[in-house]
């Protein structure tokens, strides 16, 4: 099963896309999914220092698992209200 | 407890009516409205993003925390997202309790809570360009390295 991978607001501008599917690595964190996507998106790296990141909608540390089937979103620093 | 993210107009008088209960004394009502400037810029209008069903997982959960925290009797939180022109409201936050001390403690956190967790995006445009805004009371700025931090 793939991982999910959300993108919103600016990064989504960055990255032309607010959604895509990645396969799934066995051991899988927020961390190395996460280097993944900057090898094959090196603009988020502009990012990396303020995103925050959500696993299956809660807020996750680098080091937490990302399981297969997982959707993970990369939440640049948030400006509602 | 009413929760919601919508593209469509935030009505107050239902957020109201929704919290008030037969035991509340008091019931406090915030909006966040567009405004035509910030930080000496006219806007023209803003668009919101959001992770909309996070976005109400978490408006929930701050909601129960506000409830339990200040002991309220019913608490609403609308945000909504799209184009919004000036004026519209953006952020609708009702509370309700016994007495009138614990609504305006109630809201000014709930306010504050949201605009740190709540995974919502304002995009400011302007007649000649547009730009994402990062809120600088948000978590992943008080993460930031103090070079980033902006006002």
């Amino acid at each position: 099963m793939a991982i999910t991978v959300l993108f919103f607001a600016s990064l989504a501008d960055a990255v032309g896309a607010r959604e895509l599917s990645l396969a799934h690595v066995a051991g899988d964190t927020v961390a190395s999914v996460r280097d993944r996507l900057v090898a094959a998106h090196p603009q988020i790296s502009e990012f990396t220092e303020t995103l925050l990141y959500a696993v299956d909608e809660e807020y996750a540390e680098e080091d937490a698992p990302v399981p297969a089937g997982a959707t993970l979103a990369l939440i640049p620093p948030v400006s509602g209200g | 407890m009413l929760i919601r993210v919508t593209p469509e107009r935030l009505d107050p008088e239902e957020a109201i009516a929704a919290v008030r209960r037969d035991e509340s004394g008091a019931v406090d009502l915030f909006l966040g409205v567009v405004r035509n400037t910030n930080k000496g810029r006219a806007v023209d209008h803003l668009v919101y993003d959001a992770y909309p069903s996070m976005a109400e997982k978490t408006m929930g959960e701050l909601a129960e925390e506000a409830m339990e925290r200040f002991d309220l009797t019913d608490s609403a939180v609308f945000h909504r997202t799209g184009r919004l022109e000036i004026g519209e409201t953006s952020l609708l936050v009702a509370v309700s309790a016994g007495h009138r001390a614990a609504t305006f403690e109630a809201g000014h956190w709930l306010v504050n809570e949201v605009k740190r967790r709540v995974p919502v995006w304002k995009k400011e445009v302007w007649a000649d360009g547009e730009e994402w805004i990062e809120g600088p009371e948000s978590l992943g700025m008080e993460r930031a390295p103090a070079t980033m931090r902006g006002s």
